[in-house]
Order: C-alpha cells, then sequence, then structure tokens
C-alpha cells in the first residue's frame, strides 16, 4: 500500500519560479527513499510539501491518506503529528538538556511523566544516547545533536521520517553513523524520505533513488541500482 | 481525559516559570514595565479617589438656609417642612432637612458670649424672640440648587433663602476638572503599557521564534502553542503587580495613620485604607493579568501565521 502519493504536483513561488513540474510519486510503508539532484533542482520544496511546510500550487498530495494540500493551516499540527522531521541544522533547544528536547515532543500531548520517560529513554538508547541525557546541544558533537534530533522526531512514533540533508554538516564516518541510525530506524518500521546532495553516501545504502532536475523526475533507481560515480 | 488536561495545566505552569527564568533578561524588562506602570496606575486611582472623595463631601455639607418669618407658627413651620421635602432635588432622610428653631439659636448664641446672654436672656417667650426660625436642607445635585432655592423662596412663610456661595461651586468644578483628568491619564496609561508589553512580549516570544518553529513542527496545534505564553503573560502580569500592590496597601495606610485621615487641617478628608486598598489592589492585579495575557496573545498569534 503507498503511503505517500503524489499525482501531478506543481510548485510555482509567488516569485514566478517553477519549483516542481507535474510530478508524480509513489512511496510505499517502510521504504527508504533518497531524494537527490543539484541544488535548486526541486528536492527541498518536494518535501517541503510533505510536512506542509510549502502548499503545492496544484495537484494531490496524500500522506497516509491526508490530503496535504488542502489542510488549513490551523490544522496543520494533524499532519505533522504523523511525520518527524530531521534538519541539516539540527533546530534543537540550546536552553534544554538532551532528555528535555526530546520531552518536549511528548509533553506537548500531555503524555503522564512516566510515559514520557520510557518513551524518551528508549529512542535515547536507540540512537546511542542514553548516557548524555543530561547535557546540554551544545557540550555534543555535531552528530550526536543529530542524533538528538532524531530521537525527537521519532519518539512519537510516526509513521514517515523526512530528512533534509541530514548529514550536510557532517566528515564522513559521522554521516555513516546517522546512516546506521536512519537504517535502524527503517528496519523498525518507519519509513525514511531523506534528501541529500552526498551521493557518496547514496552509493552506500543500496536503497531506492529518485534524481530530480528542474522540478521533475529525471531518473529513478531501485535498491541497489544507484552507483557512485567518482568524479 | 481530565487528568490528560491537569497535567497541561500543570506542565503549562512549570514551563512558564521555567522560560521566565530562562529568558530573564526580557522577563525582567517585561515585569518592570507592567511594576512601573501600575504604581503610575496606583498613585492616580489614589489621587482621583481621594479627589472624588473630598467633592462627595463637599457637596454633602452644601446646604441650602431658609429663614423664616418671624411671627410664624408653630404649625406653619412642621408644615413648610412638609412642603419642602416633596420637592425635587431635595435628598432623603431624616439629616436632610433639619430645623434650627429661634429658641436653640437663641440658646446657642447666649452660650457663645457674654453679651448674647445679656440682650437674649429675657427672649423666653417665642414672640419676644426676634431670631428666625431656619431650615437646612441638603440637596441631591447641587447644580440644581438655584432651582430648589427659587422653588423654596416661594413657599409661604419663608422669608430669605441663602444658599451655596459662588466659589463652592468653582471650587467643586475644579475638582470635577481633576478627577476627570485623573480618569483620562489612568485609562490613557493602562492602553500605553498594554501596548508596551505587548511589544516586549513580542520581542521576548521573537527571541523564541525558534522555540515555536519547534513546536509547531513537532505536531502542537496552535493551541498547544498559545496557552503556555499566555500563562508566561498571566505570570509576568501577576509578578509586575507585585510591587505595587505592596506600596499601595502599605503606603497608603502607612501615610493614612501618620496624617490622621487628614490633610491640610481638617480641609482634606483621605478615604479610609479599608476596604479602598484592597479594591485598588485587585484592580492593579487585573490590569497586569489582562494585559500581561493579551500581550502575549497577540504578540504569539503573529508567529502563528504563514
Amino acid at each position: 500500500m503507498d503511503l505517500i502519493t503524489m499525482r501531478h504536483v506543481h510548485k510555482v513561488y509567488k516569485n514566478g519560479v517553477t519549483a516542481i513540474h507535474d510530478l508524480d510519486l509513489s512511496i510505499k510503508k517502510g521504504e527508504f527513499v533518497f531524494i537527490i539532484g543539484a541544488t535548486g533542482c526541486g528536492k527541498s520544496t518536494l518535501i517541503k510539501m510533505l510536512y506542509r511546510e510549502e502548499r503545492p500550487t496544484d495537484g494531490q498530495i496524500l500522506v497516509g491518506g491526508i490530503d496535504v494540500a488542502k489542510i488549513k493551516n490551523r490544522k496543520i499540527y494533524k499532519i505533522r503529528r504523523k511525520l518527524g522531521v530531521v534538519f541539516q541544522d539540527f533546530k534543537l533547544l540550546p536552553k534544554l538538556t538532551v532528555y528535555e528536547n526530546v520531552a518536549f515532543a511528548l509533553e506537548i500531548f500531555g503524555l503522564p511523566k512516566a510515559e514520557i520517560y520510557n518513551k524518551v529513554v528508549k529512542v535515547l538508547e536507540l540512537v546511542g544516547l542514553k548516557n548524555k541525557a543530561k547535557q546540554y546541544p551544545t557540550q555534543l558533537s555535531g552528530g550526536e545533536q543529530q542524533r538528538v534530533a532524531i530521537a525527537r522526531a521519532i519518539v512519537n512514533g510516526p509513521k514517515i521520517l523526512i530528512c533534509d540533508e541530514p548529514t550536510g554538516n557532517l566528515d564522513e564516518k559521522t554521516s555513516m553513523e546517522i546512516m546506521n541510525v536512519l537504517e535502524a530506524i527503517n528496519k523498525l518500521g518507519t519509513t525514511i524520505i531523506m534528501v541529500t546532495h552526498d551521493t557518496e553516501i547514496v552509493g552506500k545504502m543500496k536503497k531506492r533513488v529518485i534524481e530530480l532536475d528542474s522540478g521533475r523526475i529525471l531518473k529513478e533507481y531501485q535498491e541497489g541500482e544507484y552507483v557512485h560515480e567518482v568524479n | 481525559m481530565f487528568m490528560k488536561l491537569i497535567r497541561i495545566l500543570f506542565r503549562n505552569i512549570r514551563d512558564s516559570f521555567k522560560s521566565i527564568i530562562r529568558n530573564f533578561s526580557l522577563s525582567l524588562a517585561s515585569i518592570s514595565c507592567i511594576t512601573i506602570t501600575l504604581i503610575v496606575v496606583a498613585l492616580s486611582i489614589t489621587l482621583s479617589a481621594n479627589v472624588n472623595n473630598m467633592t462627595k463631601k463637599i457637596e454633602e455639607d452644601v446646604t441650602i438656609v431658609a429663614f423664616l418669618d418671624v411671627d410664624i407658627t408653630e404649625e406653619r413651620i412642621q408644615e413648610i417642612g412638609e412642603e419642602i421635602r416633596k420637592l425635587p432635588n431635595i435628598q432623603e432622610g431624616k439629616e436632610a432637612i433639619v430645623l434650627d428653631d429661634k429658641e436653640s439659636i437663641r440658646k446657642e448664641m447666649m452660650e457663645s458670649s457674654d453679651t448674647y446672654k445679656e440682650i437674649m436672656q429675657n427672649w423666653e417667650d417665642r414672640k419676644d424672640n426676634p431670631l428666625k426660625d431656619a431650615y437646612h436642607i441638603k440637596v441631591v445635585d447641587i447644580n440644581e440648587m438655584n432651582k430648589t432655592s427659587d422653588a423654596i423662596r416661594k413657599i409661604e412663610g419663608v422669608s430669605v433663602v441663602k444658599d451655596s456661595e459662588e466659589m463652592v461651586d468653582q471650587l467643586i468644578t475644579v475638582f470635577d476638572g481633576i478627577t476627570k483628568g485623573t480618569y483620562a491619564i489612568v485609562i490613557a496609561l493602562i492602553l500605553v503599557t498594554a501596548f508596551l508589553i505587548a511589544n516586549t512580549i513580542k520581542i521576548t516570544i521573537f527571541s523564541r521564534k525558534r522555540e515555536i518553529d519547534i513546536m509547531r513542527l513537532v505536531g502542537a496545534s496552535n493551541m498547544n502553542i498559545k496557552i503556555p505564553f499566555v500563562f508566561e503573560g498571566l505570570l509576568l502580569g501577576v509578578l509586575g503587580a507585585v510591587l505595587p500592590i505592596v506600596m499601595i496597601t502599605y503606603g497608603y495606610s502607612a501615610l493614612y495613620t501618620k496624617f490622621d485621615g487628614q490633610l491640610f487641617g481638617k480641609f482634606v478628608t483621605l478615604v479610609k485604607p479599608e476596604p479602598f486598598i484592597f479594591i485598588v489592589s485587585g484592580i492593579l492585579l487585573l490590569i497586569g493579568v489582562v494585559v500581561g495575557m493579551f500581550g502575549s496573545w497577540r504578540a504569539v498569534k503573529k508567529h502563528l501565521k504563514i
């Protein structure tokens, strides 16, 4: 069953720039999909529309059965609760500890303290940061901070995890550590969509790859088809 | 469901304390802003309440004096009293119309000096007494006093009517002006504070735009985001009102005790501290809370539009 379906999606920004042009795409539950392409090819716009940071100009985007394009501004939270998002710049709150940063996402829903504690400890364990729960983001390395951000994104148990250049700020070794964490999460059943320009990682991971160019799908590679070319 | 709401409530209270401490300098700016304005508001309320009190006291004391004919009968005196009572603009109650009969005036005068005593000691009978009986009449609205005086003057048996002098009239007009002026200042101040606080909180919130963005990202509804900030505004309002309330409560009571409730001799009577200070404290707290909450609400609303 398709978890995400995009049909004839167009996105034209107010300044007249066409970011996405008549795009059709479907992603199945449990898939791990890379979206690659040159800067300005529309890959960021594509995933921003998935979590409704941007609204498509035309077309239909179904995420878990909800038409994201039609959702009202004040109902956005409904879609956000179904997915987790991870960014290049982590977006952690510097004044909260690692534990508090992750718990933040649960406290909003008024869960009991014990339940919050259990869930947070579980995800921190999953990303390998259980022993750093009391530290502040500034005391962590870039890779560790990204793992906190991943923990926060998945603590709600979302069906989809959207990653926007999660390794963009990290060195090669740390990037692979992050990829391992993401793969582990994927194996637990979470669908992962990751935008990246790091084709070396994409080559190593051997997942489905969608290559964009000027807002259109240039080429699609099934699992294992993509080969990283060293220039 | 109920437990969930309670948990969310407590979390909001806890978080608003936390975030006030975490954003200490900006919180302090908001609190100071509220405090300073509320102090000025408190002073203005105190001033206007006392001026108002003074005006009322003077108005209450202003009386029309109606002197009756010398040869009037006691029966007629009573009738005139009834007729005056039926006129419009006369205060209710026994105190409003007081008869000062010629006999008691004579006694009073005799007591005041020996000369009077010598002259008046033989006027024992009503007929011998050349003084005039007089009614002291209190009116409801002193602006209508002239009309009332005229009406009393027309009653048979009334010889001379004296009402308040022009000066009292003017004094009251001036006091009225002061009261209205202070009210205007209080209202203007409250509006200015609301605006200032809204702006201060806006800066506070702007510095926390990241927090709001992340809250949105992890699936917080607009309400989820607004409520903690509104709570914080409420708390800032309460904290800002503490000092003004302490000042008015202790300061005014001390002032009252020191001057024994009167200023400039007996000319000005101060408003009693109780319940005055409680009412003013309540007003200050209310202004602080409403303005704090409203300011936060407005400020955060701006950030929720995409």
